[in-house]
């Protein structure tokens, strides 16, 4: 352990209200911390710059999943646990419950929340693609009051976000899909379990006579921040999914992705495995429609 | 043979209880009254002098004990074979992470702060860091021209074999990496310092008279003023060997100067930093065979990066050298091997020794004169693999009945092997999933290498306590490999009494005699040997006391030492080693017994190699070996399943990644080990011939199950995607790598 | 930050410790209240040494700041069994060889413990991934999910009596 405890503070107001008007005093001087899983890493390490903390993990108001007809909202402080054991989310959000059930281990999934992750930002974030890939929205509260933005546009560069100092993620609001859409996730880490992605993609689709009428893929790790394939996506809406369309979506991909060398791997094999990925679930995507 | 009532049987693990209870208390869960905590302050640089060393602010500095090289009252270096090893840097630093000065303070958390506060100013000189920059000899960082040590092995006539007439030649270059322990719990120590009780340190460490030998040179006292007990170890696989005893002296230093008691407990991120790892190898083997398939000479040059001391290099390529031949019989054979220094923190002991890197390169490279003489891999073995009568490289006859062809077939079988291997061709082309069944025959030689057990010299006691309960004197150490069970086992037996009469004698240096360290595979087939005939002393003390007479219970036996006890004193019997008849051993010309018995074993990969991701998974292990007698099934299951774990993060998870020296990914988050979910089901069968001079007709265990994994697995991915890999760690990325340009060169052939 | 009062239910009995409020959980347990059975082998959150149950659930102790455990209750081994009354899930990993330098053990039960509360008959997968954040490097894992199922097995005709 290479911090000094006794240097920091971290309080536990009751409640969210308590906590926003803290942040709204004091706005930049306090950090938040939800299940810890960054923050306390960054502690251990020697390496958390923040010194005034404050909890959020207990605040009941962030802990629930609402669903009603059209949509399903996540609070921020629910733990990967609560989402993929979450009926609503496995039977509509099937990817999201899937990034979440192998997003670190099982003790990791308990403490480990989605807004934590959304906000840490990092480009390997393993929630983040399958957000992508279903049009997520986010919703963000301070005192202030609450603002509402699609999830998209939440991610502004490297560690980079669309978050005030005086704003806390609130919820992740996913609309209800049609049933019958194609969906597809995969993680590539450094091993099956407790790994950090090297490569993270996830998307869902839907084909209307053997055409691409509507796709969305969401990338991690290829980027400074978690990616939406937008050009990809424009070569591949209206067209059939054969060879040359492949090749040509792969094309579009690399012009699109911007991977880096890091400790875990290199940026031509994220190039590479990107490419792989993405022809595997066009693959897969062209397959289910034929099975219609 | 099934006579015996304990040995063979799976009893529990001795200290089981304490460990399921979490009661066994490992060394961070001691505390001495008054104990104040250390931490070492650790160069950056790879190579260069030490200018200035200043103390920055914000730290209260007078409350802590600092302690350089001037502060050693002995010598400074830590004793292993050579004399060359700083216990503190002074002035000059050869490698990054090489312990400057050392701090102590009664606020452990305080620590990491002041050590990070300490600047070092150097002048940086030119450094190496791989054995092709050691080798071209441009800049001297060790000795007169960086080689640590260096071997040949000769048998035969190699150069004419060489030049003989219709003979296919096959030459290879193979190369594996360092590997960390990553025992899970990390280094530390505790010492304590008195002028009247000398040093006493307690360590988490596999070999305590290492650290006392240590101890002594460092703090110049008597042998009775140096005390070392090892505490429960968790975990080592030989990364406890050297280590520990340049972290006990750091602590007594510490001990010394600050007039407390010190603990010092490295974190994570300081341990995989600072101490030793595998040796990364390269070896280069040129191989003449008939075209028939029968071997005729190997012409092999092993190298290995020894780091930038020489610790354990000399013996770890000692065993590399004479492992290189493999299982195989060679009428003619030339092993040059050579350890150079490099700028790198010293590599040490790891489960295997320079077996698992000699023999990778030989099991890949044998699949490789397979294929060159159109032989399937298994084909090429049945006529080649060494029978009993026949003579290793060192000259060594093998006297055992062995039958490594039978065991091969077994194992071959188990796998299901013939079936997979034809499915698999036939399937792969159209997949995207290529499958692989791949296979590594290899022995492994127990004990120490030559003439080293006789050099140990090992001293074994059996007593039995004032209650009438037994104890093994051992310095043999338990460490998660069973120790404590096995020699309890063992004397259990021989005595002919409960299992649970017999205990351990705590590992303290002044309280049990040296019975060698504990590696290389010789705990249980030479300490095991010395246990018996110790216990056997005992008995017949007993029996010639007119105490006891046969047959007696388990009780009768008891009451016969307190009888003995009351009426003598004590009752202990000492047991000496003594060489097995007609061992020969030449270190000059390195031939002739180079161990006293071998293990063998025949290991089969399956695997799936993921085009889409290059990602490799094994899908079944199956692990096949001859070990001698099995004295505990279920701890002996549980060395090779972990071995073979270790064995599969060796070949495709666990790299080092190196800037100059220095561990950059020093955290478990990077360094990849396999989870619970990265492993095939690893299926375990034993081959039982007793070894006439093992304990209960044991050999050696916990080194064989790492040497045959990788080159099982890299044999099953070259099945699976016709490309030969020759190095290891094998990452997606080095496969993508080749295959992927492999793919695209085919794609342009075919849009030609 | 000085030092706070923080209250928790350790293995049944209420605990009281005064320490800073980012103390982790893991340094309390061993420092504070003694109860060394709980390993730190990474302190990220990685190795699964430290885990302990808190309020039912399986967590690192590594990462959790004494303040969010705060009136929560925690089982270490320690409040597993004991000694001389080993808890199903002690006895198998003792007669199946699951435990050998015995350093993941604690933890190693402890999610072993969780994952029987979740699933009391559990697949393969989900004894792999149940014990997914436990790293253990002497075992290889193989004797550990034979105790695992072995532990099931006893809990569950255990639990007919
Ligand atoms: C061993 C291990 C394995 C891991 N594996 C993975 C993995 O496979 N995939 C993956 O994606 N991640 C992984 N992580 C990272 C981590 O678990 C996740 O990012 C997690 O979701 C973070 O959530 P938290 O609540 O623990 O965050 P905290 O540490 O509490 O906070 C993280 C950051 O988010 C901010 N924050 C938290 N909540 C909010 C909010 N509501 N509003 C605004 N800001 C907020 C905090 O201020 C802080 O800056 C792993 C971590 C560990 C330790
Ligand atoms: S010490 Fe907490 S997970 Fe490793
Ligand atoms: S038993 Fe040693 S780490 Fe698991």
């Amino acid at each position: 352990m290479r911090s000094y405890p006794a240097d920091y503070e971290l309080i536990t107001p009751g409640n969210l209200d308590a906590v926003l008007r803290l942040l709204s005093d004091e706005p930049g001087r306090w950090t938040a911390i939800a299940g810890g899983t960054e923050i306390m890493v960054l502690f251990g390490a020697g390496k958390l710059s923040a010194r005034k903390l404050v909890s959020i993990s207990p605040l009941s108001e962030l802990r629930e999943i609402f669903e009603d007809e059209d949509w399903i909202s996540i609070g921020s402080g629910c733990s990967f646990t609560q989402i993929r054991r979450h009926a609503g989310v496995q039977r509509h959000f099937p990817l999201l419950a899937k990034c979440a059930s192998w997003t670190g281990s099982i003790a990791n999934q308990n403490r480990g929340t989605i807004g934590g992750n959304l906000a840490n930002a990092s480009p390997a974030a393993d929630s983040s693609p399958a957000l992508l890939a279903y049009a997520a929205e986010i919703e963000l509260i301070s005192a202030r009051g609450t603002r509402r933005i699609p999830y998209e546009q939440f991610h502004l560069g490297y560690k980079k976000i669309a978050l005030a100092a005086d704003e806390l993620i609130r919820a992740v609001y996913l609309r209800k899909c049609p049933a019958d859409s194609f969906c597809y996730a995969r993680k590539v880490g450094t091993r099956n379990a407790q790994a950090i992605s090297k490569i993270c993609v996830a998307a869902t689709g839907k084909l209307h006579q053997g055409r691409v009428e509507e796709i969305r893929i969401g990338m991690g790790s290829v980027a400074p921040a978690p990616l939406h394939l937008v050009g990809t996506e424009r070569v591949l809406l209206g067209a059939a999914l054969n060879d040359a369309t492949i090749a040509e979506a792969r094309k579009a991909l690399l012009s699109e992705v911007a991977p880096i060398d890091d400790i875990r791997s290199t940026a031509s094999y994220r190039k590479l495995i990107a490419g792989n990925l993405l022809e595997e679930l066009l693959r897969e995507f062209a397959a289910w429609g034929d099975r219609k | 043979m099934q006579k015996e009532r304990i040995v063979g049987k799976p009893v529990f693990r001795k200290e089981g209880i304490a460990k399921v209870c979490g009661a066994a208390r490992y060394i961070d869960d001691f505390s001495l009254p008054g104990m104040i905590f250390g931490a070492t302050v650790r160069n950056a640089i790879p190579r260069g002098r030490v200018l200035n060393i200043e103390f920055g602010p914000g730290i209260p500095w007078d409350e802590f004990t600092v302690v350089t090289a001037k502060d050693i009252p002995g010598k400074n270096y830590i004793a292993l074979i050579n004399q060359d090893w700083p216990c503190l840097a002074d002035g000059f630093v050869n490698h990054p992470q090489e312990a400057i000065l050392l701090l102590a303070h009664p606020d452990r958390q305080l620590l990491p702060l002041a050590v990070a506060a300490v600047r070092i100013e150097y002048e940086e000189l030119p450094s190496v860091h791989s054995i092709e920059e050691s080798e071209l000899q441009q800049t001297i960082v060790w000795g007169d021209d960086n080689i640590i040590k260096s071997y040949v092995m000769e048998k035969g006539d190699v150069d004419a074999a060489f030049a003989l007439p219709e003979i296919v030649i096959v030459k290879g270059e193979y190369s594996t990496g360092a590997q960390e322990h990553l025992y899970i719990e990390n280094n530390g120590a505790i010492a304590a310092y008195s002028e009247r009780d000398g040093v006493t340190l307690w360590g988490s460490l596999q070999c305590p008279f290492y650290a006392h030998k240590s101890l002594l040179g460092v703090t110049g006292l008597p042998e009775d003023k140096v005390r070392v007990i090892q505490v429960e170890t968790g975990g080592a696989f030989g990364g406890k060997e050297d280590y520990p005893s340049m972290i006990a002296a750091h602590a007594v230093l510490l001990a010394m100067k600050s007039g407390h008691p010190v603990k010092i407990i490295y974190d994570r991120m300081e341990d995989m930093a600072a101490t030793t790892k595998r040796h990364p190898s390269r070896a280069r083997h040129r191989t003449a065979v008939t075209k028939d398939g029968k071997l005729l000479a190997a012409d092999i040059e092993f190298c290995l990066d020894g780091g930038a001391y020489s610790t354990l290099s000399s013996t770890v390529l000692s065993r590399g050298t004479i492992h290189s031949g493999g299982p195989y019989y060679w009428p003619n054979i030339r092993v040059r091997s050579k350890a150079f220094a490099t700028n790198t923190p010293p590599h040490g002991a790891f489960r295997g020794f320079g077996a698992p890197q000699s023999l990778f390169a030989t099991e890949r490279h044998m699949d490789r004169v397979a294929k060159a003489v159109g032989l399937t891999p298994e084909e090429f073995r049945r006529r080649n693999l060494l029978r009993t009568g026949e003579t290793t490289c060192t000259g060594q006859v093998i006297r055992q009945q062995i039958d490594l062809e039978g065991w091969m077939e077994s194992a071959l079988d188990h796998a299901g092997y013939y079936e997979k291997r034809a499915r698999f061709d036939r399937e792969n082309t159209d997949s995207l999933r290529k499958k692989g069944i791949g296979l590594a025959v290899f022995l492994h030689g127990a004990g120490f290498t030559g003439s080293g057990e006789r050099y140990l010299n090992s001293l074994v006691g059996v007593d039995a306590t004032a209650e009438g309960r037994v104890r093994v004197l051992v310095s043999s150490t338990e460490f998660g490999q069973g120790t404590n069970t096995i020699l309890c086992q063992v004397a259990a037996e021989t005595l002919g009494i409960d299992y649970e009469v017999v205990e351990m004698a705590p590992a303290d240096t002044s309280v049990v005699p040296n019975s060698g360290p504990t590696v290389a595979s010789r705990t249980t087939m030479v300490v095991g040997g010395l246990v018996h005939s110790a216990a056997l002393g005992l008995k017949q003390t007993l029996i010639a006391s007119g105490l006891l007479s046969e047959p007696y219970t388990s009780d009768a036996f008891q009451n016969a030492a307190k009888s003995y006890i009351a009426k003598h004193g004590a009752l202990c019997s000492m047991s000496r080693y003594q060489a097995p008849p007609n061992v020969y051993w030449d270190d000059q010309k390195y031939s002739g017994e180079a161990y006293a018995a071998y293990s063998w074993a025949a290991y089969v990969a399956e695997v799936t190699v993921d085009l889409t991701a290059y990602f490799v998974t094994v899908d079944d292990f199956v692990a096949l070996q001859e070990v001698g007698r099995v004295l505990n099934p279920v701890l002996a299951r549980g060395q090779i399943e972990g071995g073979v774990a270790q064995g599969i993060g060796y070949a495709l998870y666990e790299k080092v990644v190196w800037d100059r020296g220095l561990m950059m990914n020093n955290q478990m988050t990077n360094y990849i080990m396999p989870t619970s979910q990265d492993l095939p089901p690893i299926r375990v069968f034993f081959e039982e011939i007793p070894f006439e001079y093992g304990a209960y007709g044991a050999k050696g265990i916990g080194e064989l199950p790492m040497d045959g994994p990788a080159p099982a697995i890299l044999n099953a991915i070259a099945h699976a995607t016709g490309e030969d890999f020759n190095a290891i760690p094998l990452l997606p990325e080095d496969i993508a790598e080749r295959l992927a340009a492999r793919t695209s060169i085919a794609k342009e052939m075919a849009a030609v | 930050m000085s030092a706070r009062r923080f209250s928790l239910c350790v293995n049944g009995v209420e605990r009281f410790v005064d320490v800073p409020p980012m103390a982790r959980l893991l340094d309390v347990l061993r420092h504070e209240l003694g109860l060394t059975g709980t390993k730190e082998g990474c302190g990220e959150g990685e190795c699964g040494s430290c885990s302990v149950l808190m309020n039912g659930e399986l967590v690192n102790s590594c990462l959790v700041p004494i303040a969010q455990a705060g009136g929560a209750s925690i089982l270490t081994i320690e409040g597993v069994g004991e000694q001389a009354r080993l808890h199903p899930v002690q006895k198998a990993f003792l007669e199946c060889g699951g435990a050998q330098c015995g350093i993941c053990t604690p933890g190693m039960i402890l999610a072993t413990v969780h994952l029987l509360g979740k699933h009391p008959r559990p697949t393969q997968e989900e004894i792999h991934e149940g014990l997914n954040g436990n790293l253990c490097r002497c075992t290889g894992y193989m004797r550990i999910f034979e105790a695992v199922e072995k532990a099931a097995c006893a809990m569950e005709s255990g639990a007919m009596e």
